[in-house]
Formats: structure tokens, sequence, C-alpha cells
């Protein structure tokens, strides 16, 4: 299998070396080999069971709150394995953080929310925290609509709503590198657009890997394309590139829609 | 009669016993409860709340032991549900794919429906015999140990019911286990816990086999947890099986007071989460 | 983005925390697991309890405690086989009762029953079964003992006089209280715990099982002998066999009305007694090693046959359980 090289001259934030997975006996990975550039948005796409889900709970090492499951192989964030057994988790998730397929708002409220994760690591006055979660709010274009129920259920926002401030509680912590699950795909069109939107606002300070099975999503937010199929990393490159001349027949054909 | 026919006709035979066992069970169960209030009822007055044990042929309520109950069901709640809510934490959480958990759930379920009288003597052989005496924290600890597997069951369920996603989200911010369980998990099971503790309260509130050699009974107002102590099931048995009309109707009334508390709390414990299985 | 300075700072202030949370994991989990391990030592140090409380009684009497009927405080000579007797007698009548009561009122509320009474007598059922034991022992002995001696006993006692083998198992006088008023209190007690566990065991029969059973013409009673009690056996006998658990170690509703007599009689209306009754009745009274050792002894019996029970119960509702997968 070919090691892709980031196709751009940023540096590489994340890099992955000949990774496999494993549940149980079954693979679910063999043998990936990318990098993803610093501070630009990495689209990953396939048909479901591709593997793309699976590569990218393995960059926060998500994967670990079930047993049987494992990985092999290394990946480097800015040159340090993170697969290494001595690298402790929670230092690595507050590095690298994640927002899933459904909105997963805490049940608490809306500031506690985003004040949970800061207070993690952080021992900040009650005002600043108030400025940090001001901040992450407004990063994730919801302070707006919450400013004056900050109080309120995390549970009581739409759908949309839950979503932007899994994000905002994704940013508070400040992390490095952000990974999203098909953020959109719980979500109806204005809320996806306005997710969309965001990410692209984000890509200035963070690296971000997004896992999508909506084609066009990928075409309109990132700058990079990874393409996999069972398990395997078949083609990687810049987005345009991808969706425009393909260099494999399987990209292809998956673009096309003759399968997936 | 053709083959439809008798098979029609069994099928009305069959499904009419089914409605009669629901008619005899049920008219059955009104029965007793019907009994229950008439007797009560009568039994029942503000002396009931008030006023201490009487010796035969006077008037009197049932303070000392509703007395009693109150702080031995508080004593064991309190002892009992932490273990509970750790083992508990432990099977759907820590343990989660563990063999051990397999084993405790197993052991658990067999501690919940085991004879209360069993656990009563365990306690005596356990403190009686040790201190020498009867004594009200003998009692609460009888009661603790009921409480404990009916708070273990109701936490490993209601973690159970937790989504993995959200479990996923803690972490993924960074946050260790312990706080991830005890920030998002708990409160995210918090109406079913809940449930669980009142289960165990309205379990243990009518027990009266696992008191009877451990807290002994108090005819006297007793706040000495080293001393036995009355309670309302205990006063209950003895004063039925008292030849005096007065100590009878004190125990109807009684027991109406425990069934009403019972049913209360299983009521609210309901309302919390939906209908409950408690096997 | 933040300066280099602060990404530093960052990192030291999160170093710090990690190191503080590592330890207290450690602390929680330990906590946690310490706690799921102390069920079984509850467990186990019931068992132990009783083997050493028993062990006076054991090793006196060795085996013939458990077929020796006497049971004599005065001269110091116990035997465990009236109460055994009595535990397995009640235990047996009440479950032969119970078992298709509960069953017929769990198939009336799944297949016939209203569905606007549906969930009120399934809440009440449940209820019910929460109800503690002493309730049904008060109503035993002051409202149902007095009513069986006064109408039921006499009439039965008549009608079978002259039948030779009935008449010695309905032998009077009339008492009101003895062992079938035992059983049938208590199998009053466990009727709403095997009606509400048989009726969740239904409720697991998929929909599309009973309607494919419903498409071929079959009848209401056809779909559940057919379909839903082949499919749901082995959590119906769990819990018939938590009930029959249940109704072995019952103590409080069968110490009211049984009547405390150590021996084994052929008649039902005959008092008798049972391994927790004759705890719940003598163990405070209990004088010298001997007899209160043997109390602990049939206690022991007692933990040994539930246990037993129970554990075959649980086994089965677990092989349902994983098949159902919840």
């Amino acid at each position: 299998m070919p090691a892709f090289a980031a196709p751009t001259d940023r540096p590489s934030k994340l890099e992955v070396r000949s990774l496999s997975f494993y549940y149980g006996r079954q693979k679910a990975l063999n043998d990936v080999s990318l990098s993803l550039p610093e501070r630009s948005v990495t689209a990953f796409i396939g048909p479901s069971g591709c593997g793309k889900s699976t590569l990218l709970r393995v960059f926060n090492r998500i994967y670990e709150l079930y047993p049987h499951q494992r990985a092999e192989g290394e990946v480097l964030l800015d040159g340090r394995n993170i697969l290494d057994r001595s690298l402790d988790l929670n230092l690595l998730r507050s590095r690298i953080g994640m927002v899933f397929q459904r909105p997963t708002p805490f049940p608490m409220s809306i500031y506690e929310n985003i004040a949970f994760g800061i207070r993690l690591y952080e021992r900040l006055s009650k005002a600043d925290v108030d400025a940090r979660v001001e901040a992450a709010l407004r990063r994730a274009a919801l302070w707006d609509e919450v400013k004056d129920k900050l109080q309120a259920s995390g549970l009581s926002l739409s759908g949309g709503q839950q979503q932007r401030l899994c994000i905002a509680r994704t940013v508070a912590v400040k992390p490095e590198v952000i990974l999203l699950d098909e953020p959109a795909s719980a979500l109806d069109p204005i809320s996806t657009a306005k997710v969309e939107e965001l990410i692209g606002e984000l890509e200035t300070d963070y690296t971000i890997a997004i896992v999508t099975h909506n084609m066009q999503q990928a075409a309109r937010i990132s700058r990079h394309t990874a393409f996999m199929y069972l398990g395997e990393l078949i083609e990687f490159g810049a987005t345009e590139q991808m969706f425009t001349a393909p260099k494999e027949a399987k990209t292809s054909e998956y673009m096309t829609g003759r399968f997936g | 009669m053709t083959r439809h026919d008798k098979r029609k006709l069994t099928d009305r035979v069959m499904m009419g016993l089914c409605a009669a066992a629901a008619v005899i069970g049920l008219g059955w169960l009104t029965l007793i409860l019907g009994a229950l209030l008439y007797e009560g009822l009568a039994g029942l007055s503000p002396a009931v709340f008030t006023e201490m044990a009487p010796p035969p042929g006077e008037d009197g309520g049932l303070l000392n032991a509703i007395y009693g109950s109150l702080v031995m069901t508080v004593i064991a709640v309190a002892l009992g549900t932490p273990i509970g809510v750790l083992a508990g934490t432990y099977m759907a959480e820590y343990g989660r794919h563990s063999r051990l958990t397999v084993v405790v759930r197993f052991i658990n379920d067999i501690l919940l429906s085991a004879p209360s009288i069993i656990v009563g003597l365990f306690v005596y052989e356990l403190m009686v015999t040790r201190m020498g005496h009867f004594s009200a924290i003998a009692g609460a600890v009888a009661l603790a140990i009921l409480v404990v597997p009916v708070v273990v069951r109701t936490t490993e369920d209601m973690l159970n019911l937790v989504p993995n996603a959200l479990r996923e989200a803690g972490t993924a911010v960074g946050a260790p286990r312990w706080l991830v369980i005890r920030s998002v998990i708990y409160r995210a099971a918090q109406a079913g816990m809940v449930t669980g503790v009142l289960l165990a309260v309205a379990r243990i509130s009518g027990e009266t086999a696992p008191l009877l050699f451990t807290a002994l009974n108090n005819q006297f107002w007793s706040t000495d947890l080293n001393a036995p102590m009355a309670s309302l099931p205990v006063t209950i048995f003895q004063f039925a099986l008292s030849p005096y009309e007065d100590w009878q109707r004190l125990a109807w009334a009684g027991a109406i007071v425990i069934t009403f508390t019972v049913l209360g709390l299983s009521i609210l414990a309901r309302s919390l989460t939906g209908p409950r299985r408690e096997r | 983005m933040a300066t280099h300075d602060a990404v530093q700072e960052l990192a030291v202030a999160r170093g710090r925390s990690v190191t503080r949370f590592a330890l207290t994991d450690a602390l929680f989990h330990g906590a946690t697991r310490a706690c799921a391990i102390l069920v079984l030592v509850i467990l186990g140090g019931v068992a132990i309890s009783l083997l050493a409380g028993s062990w006076t009684a054991i090793s006196q009497f060795g085996f013939s405690f458990l077929i020796t009927e006497s049971w004599n405080p005065v001269t110091e000579r116990f035997g465990a086989l009236a109460p055994i007797y009595g535990t397995l007698m009640t235990a047996a009548l009440a479950m032969v009762i119970a078992v298709p009561l509960g069953l017929g009122i769990a198939v009336f509320l799944t297949e016939r029953c209203p569905i606007v009474l549906r969930r009120p007598i399934g809440t009440a059922v449940e209820l019910l079964a929460g109800i503690p034991s002493i309730i049904y022992g008060i109503w035993g002995l002051f409202v149902f003992a007095p009513f069986l001696q006064q109408t039921v006993q006499p009439a039965i006692i008549a009608t079978f006089k002259s039948v030779p083998w009935l008449s010695s198992l309905f032998a009077g006088p009339p008492y009101g209280i003895g062992v079938l008023t035992a059983a049938l209190i208590l199998s009053i007690m466990v009727l709403p715990f095997i009606t509400s566990i048989t009726r969740d065991v239904f409720d697991t029969v998929p929909p599309v099982l009973k309607e494919s059973a419903y498409g071929l013409g079959c009848t209401t009673w056809e779909v559940v002998r057919r379909v839903v009690l082949p499919y749901t056996r082995t959590g119906v006998m769990g819990g018939i066999m938590l009930g029959l658990g249940r109704a072995l170690g019952e103590t409080m509703a069968i110490t009211f009305v049984i009547g405390n007599a150590h021996r084994i009689s052929p008649s039902l209306f005959a008092p008798g007694t049972t391994i927790s009754a004759t705890i719940a009745n003598e163990f405070t009274e209990a004088v010298g090693d001997v007899y209160t050792s043997s109390l602990i002894a049939l206690g022991l019996i007692l933990f040994i046959i539930t246990f037993i029970v129970l554990a075959a119960a649980r086994y089965m509702l677990m092989r349902l359980d994983a098949r159902t997968g919840g």
C-alpha cells in the first residue's frame, strides 16, 4: 500500500503510518497510511462499513472504552505516537476533540455543558470561565440564541443547536485537532448549512478531520479528501482533484454513484 | 361437531378460564385490601401517630414504633445505598465486560429474593452475639443488606440504559472516567436511580423477619441505637398475636399505615420512570 | 491563535490535572469494584455464619437432624423433619393453586384484556406484589382463618367423611389455622409475583410471531398454547421458580396462620410449622446452645433449598435474556 503524503505545503499535524484496526478478530482497517495537514479540513468518504468512522475513533483512542478493539501501527501527533501505551488518554483527548453523529449534550445546563470541559484542566476564576463559555458559544455561532438562557438544560435546545453546543463544548477545551463523525447527518438542511459554515470558520485555528457520507458536503467544506473502501485507503488527495479527476477507478465509480 | 367448531369451543373455554382467573385473583386481592381498609380505618386515629405503645387495656398509639421504623430505615438506606450504587456502577461501567460482573449479577439476583429471615439470622450471628445484646443498629444493618441488592439491580439497569454516545462524548472532552460517570452518567440516570432507592425503602418498610432478632422490639420510647428498638412491623406482629383487643386494633391501624406507605412509595417510584419490573 | 507561552502554560496545567485524575480514577474504580465484591462477601458471609452457628447442632445430631420429627426443647432433642415437611408442603400447595391462576391472569392481560384496562390492572398486580407479607398474615389470622373454620372446613370435613383417602386428608377438627390455610395465604401472596413476571416474559414474544400464527387462522388459545408458551417456556419456568423461592422463604404470613405445631399430620387442616415460622416464633426465646444452634441449622437448610431454587430460576431467566438480547 503506498503511503500518501500530505498533498500540500502545510506541515503535517497527524500522521498515520500503516495502521490496522481490529474488532476482536475482524479486521476493520488494513494498513492505512496518510497524513493530515495542519489547520485544514480533511474529509473521509466511502460507503458505510468502509472504516472511515473507525479511523476517526483511533485518532482519540475512544475505542479503548470497549474491550476487544485494538489498533496496530502508528499515529503521530506532532511527531509523537499516540498509540503509545504510556500516553495519558485524557490528555490526548483534551488535545484532540470529537463531535459525534447525534448531538450529545450532557444532562446539565447550557453553561455547564461548556464549563465542564474548561474546568477539567484549568483552574480559572468564575469571570474567566464565563468569558471562555461566551467565547466558545460565539465561536460556535450559538451565543445570540442562548445568551438569555444559559441556565436552561442543554437538552431543551433544538437538534441543530445541540450539535453546535457540542462543537462549542469541544472548542472550549482548546484542542488542536477536531474530529467530526458525520456531524450533520442527523440535522435538517438549515442546521446542516450552519454547521458547515462553522466548520469553514474553525479551519483557521484547528486541524479538522470529518467523516461524512454526503459527497457534496465533502466537496463543499474540505481541502483534502480521503476515499476509503473495505478498510483500505483507496485514494487521498486535494478535494478538487478527487472530485474532478480521481486517479483510482474505484474512486470514480463511487463518486458517480455506481456503488455505495 | 366439525373440527372448526371444536377448536372454537376450546378457545372459548380456555380464554374464559383465563378471564375467570383474573376475576378470582384480583377479587381475592381486593377482598384483602377491603378488609384492611375496613379494619384499619376503624383503628386509625391521631393518637396512633402521637402516643406511645400502650400496655394492654389502655389507650395509646404507635409513635415509638413509627419512630423506630423511620430511624432504622434511614440508617439502612444511608448504609446500603452507597454500596449498591457503587457496585452497580462497577457492573455497568468499569466492569461491564468482566467475568466478575456476571458472577455478581447472578449472586445479587439471588440475594434479591433470598428469604429475609436468613438475613436476620446472619446479622444476629454477626452483630448481636458479638455485642451481647439486641440493638437498633443491628436491625438497621439487616435492613441495609436488603437494600443493597435492590439498589444494585436498579443502578445497573439504569446505567445500562444511558446511551454509550454520552459516555463517548464525556470521554472525548478529555474527562476521566470517574468524572464522566459522576457528572454525566449519574445525571442522565438520576430518575431511575432514585426509583431504585424508593423501591428499596418500600421493600424494607414492611420487613418484619429480619428485625425479629436484631432490633427485637421495645415497649417504650428509645432513641438509643445501641439498645433494642421498636418497629412498626414487629409491633404489629406482637400486637396481632396478642389476646388483647385494643392491641389487635392497633395492629390493624399499623398495617394500614405500612400498606399506604409502601403503596405510596411504589407509585412515586413508578411515576419517576414509568412501569418497572422488580423481580 | 494562542502564543507559544500560552500553549506551554496550558500544557503544564493539563499535566498537573492528569496526575490528579489518574489517582482519583484509580480510587473510584477500586471503590466500585470493592462494593461489587462486597455483594459476594455478603452472600458468602451468610453461608459461613449459618454454618458456624449451626455447628453445635450438626455435630450433635448429624444426618439424623434431617429425618427426625421430634422437636423437644426440654430434652434438647431436635429434628428438622416437621418444619422441612411443612415448608415443602405449603410451598407446593401454594404453587399448585397460584401457577394456573397466575398464568391465566397473564394470558388474559396480554391477549384478551381491553387495552384501556391493561395498564391499570397490570400496575395493580405489580403494586400488590410489593405489599408486605405481614399484611397478608394479619388478614389471614383475623379474617380468612375464622371464615375457613366456620364455613368452609366443616363443610369439607362433612363431605369427605366417608371417602377413604380424602377423609384423612381433610380430617377435623376445623381449627381455621393450619397447613392448608397457610398454603392458601401463600398462594395469594405469590400470585401477583408470578403474574407480573409471566406477563413480562409473555411481552418478549415478537408480535410478528403471533401475527403469523393468527394469519394461519389460529384461535387465541392456540396462539397461546402453540406459540407464546413454547417460546417463553424457560422464562415462565424461571418466573415460577422465583415464586417458589419466595413461597419457601416466606415467614410472616405463615407464622400467623400455620399454628406452629412440630408434627407431621396427614390432615391438611391440622396445624403444622415451616422452617421460617419456627425460627420466627422460637428464636428469641430459645434457651441453650443446642436449641439456638438447631434453629440456625434450620436456617441453613432453608438457605440451601432456596439458593438452589433461586439459582435455577435465575439461570432460566438468564437464558431467556440471552436469547432476547435484553
